[in-house]
């Protein structure tokens, strides 16, 4: 008897003390286009330490994501790799419609493990490889940006058989780095830090600019920690954060 | 229906098939020599047989895309016909399902074989029956409902693969995009016409190979009895 009830004392001590710390910070939940894992996490950490308020990231492709979210998924936030879905989100009555804002304007590159075998739009010409992996390109943008990007060159037909697709850039990233692709499309974000292997950023004339859009979910309307992350996500450390990720910025703001 | 819905029905039964095939062929005599007398090792070599049961896909995904790749086995390989990895082909999912799928297989028909007990085989070593013939005419036709049972549940949890197959298989149609990955591909880009009718197949397909097995056993039960 005695000792359920110290049990019962310390378990209502817990509560109050998660109760406590729940009403100083707060927390979002963030869905975050896989391209954008490295730098989300890196605004995360600096965003709880401004402000407080926790982050909770969860990554995929920008598809997937919208797929969870139309179904009641939990996010407050979506932060896609593409303006099509968030616009959809706002359409869908998911999203607050003032709240849509370019936050990143994504760049694709052509990248190599091996440091010789990237030297440019000719590596993709001589095809001297066996596989090319890509991003899915009916889940993520920079599948779609590649896709177009070898139609640009002409070259679509004749690599077609060489394409592999992952889920995610994440998974497109990982075939080239576990050497199963030769060569693959990636966001240049996830090359952040990495100077190893080769790499041809795409010409950015080859496919539509990649303009990720972030939009505050209905979930996230009431949440103060929700809309805080918004606010910190346009402010200029974030925005040196997402610079230094090899985004470009939106020149319009 | 369109190309787009048959060509990974069609790719899943292939694969599905096959795994079976090959799960039966290298199975059996595993199952059967796990299933006469008890030796330490061979509690060793039942907990890997099992070991797919308990293990993460992506833990299988992971190895595999290692194992198969340029720098693993699969390479070496792979090498032989002049491909650089195993990874994003049909031998590569073969493989994959083999391992994923195994004890599916190799557990009914082990239970048989045990279930059976050592006296069939002694009486026919009685009457002069080589092992080799023993084993044909004695032990399989008895062990015969764990086989079917084997098949079945080989054949279905091939078919159930998604995470394997997700990690190594690269999408790639006619080749490496089975029912499980067209149907999550029909989810994320919204086609949900396309991912219900696959869908629903599937759940009728789970629903009748899982009411075959049972009234299979049943059938079985009372024949012996």
């Amino acid at each position: 008897m005695k000792a359920t009830n110290c049990i019962r004392a310390a378990l209502a001590g817990l509560w109050l003390a998660w109760l406590a710390g729940v009403s100083h910070a707060g927390q979002t939940h963030v869905a975050v286009a896989a391209n954008f894992t490295d730098a989300a996490r890196e605004i995360a950490a600096a965003f709880k330490q401004k402000t407080g308020h926790d982050a909770v990231l969860s990554f995929g492709s920008s598809g997937q994501l919208l797929a969870q979210i139309t179904q009641e998924a939990p996010f407050q936030i979506m932060l896609s790799a593409d303006e099509e879905r968030p616009k959809k989100l706002v359409d869908d009555g998911f999203g607050i419609p003032e709240s849509r804002f370019t936050y990143a304007v994504g760049k694709l590159v052509l990248w190599s493990r091996d440091p010789k075998t990237v030297t440019g739009a000719d590596t993709l010409k001589n095809g001297r490889f066996q596989k090319v992996s890509i991003a899915s390109p009916s889940a993520a943008p920079y599948g779609a940006a590649a896709i177009e990007s070898m139609r640009a060159l002409g070259l679509y037909d004749a690599l077609k058989p060489k394409i592999v697709e992952g889920a995610s850039i994440a998974q497109a990233f990982q075939f080239v780095d576990t050497g199963n692709a030769e060569v693959g499309f990636i966001a240049l974000s996830q090359l952040a830090g990495n100077n190893g292997g080769s790499r041809w950023l795409v010409d950015q004339t080859l496919y539509t600019p990649i303009r990720q859009d972030a939009v505050l979910l209905k979930k996230g309307a009431q949440n103060p920690a929700a809309t805080a992350f918004m606010a910190f996500l346009k402010g200029p450390e974030a925005r040196a954060t997402i610079e230094k990720f090899g985004y470009g910025l939106d020149d319009k703001r | 229906m369109s190309a787009e819905l048959w060509q990974p029905i069609r790719l899943t039964i292939e694969l599905a098939g096959l795994t079976t095939l090959i799960l039966l062929i290298i199975g059996t005599p595993v199952a059967w020599k796990l299933s006469r007398h008890d030796a330490w090792w061979k509690h060793a070599l039942m907990a890997v047989v099992a070991m797919p049961l308990v293990l993460p896909p992506t833990v299988l995904g992971f190895y595999l895309l290692l194992l198969l790749g340029p720098s693993g086995p699969g390479g070496a390989l792979a090498s032989l016909w002049g491909a650089r990895t195993m990874a994003f082909s049909f031998t590569g999912l073969l493989i994959g399902s083999v391992i994923f799928s195994l004890p599916f297989v190799v557990q009914p028909i082990h239970n048989a074989f045990r279930a059976m007990g050592d006296r069939p085989m002694e009486v026919a070593a009685t009457l002069r029956a080589s092992p080799v013939r023993a084993f044909w005419t004695v032990a399989v036709p008895l062990a015969r409902p764990g086989f079917l049972t084997a098949a079945m549940l080989g054949f279905a949890h091939t078919v159930g693969e998604f995470g394997v197959v997700l990690m190594i298989g690269g999408n790639i149609p006619g080749q490496t995009k089975v029912l499980s990955i067209a149907i999550y591909d029909f989810v994320e880009t919204s086609r949900w016409r396309e991912a219900n009718i696959l869908a629903a197949g599937m759940v009728a397909f789970a629903f009748g190979v899982i009411l075959a097995m049972n009234m299979l056993e049943h059938r079985m039960a009372r024949d012996n009895a």
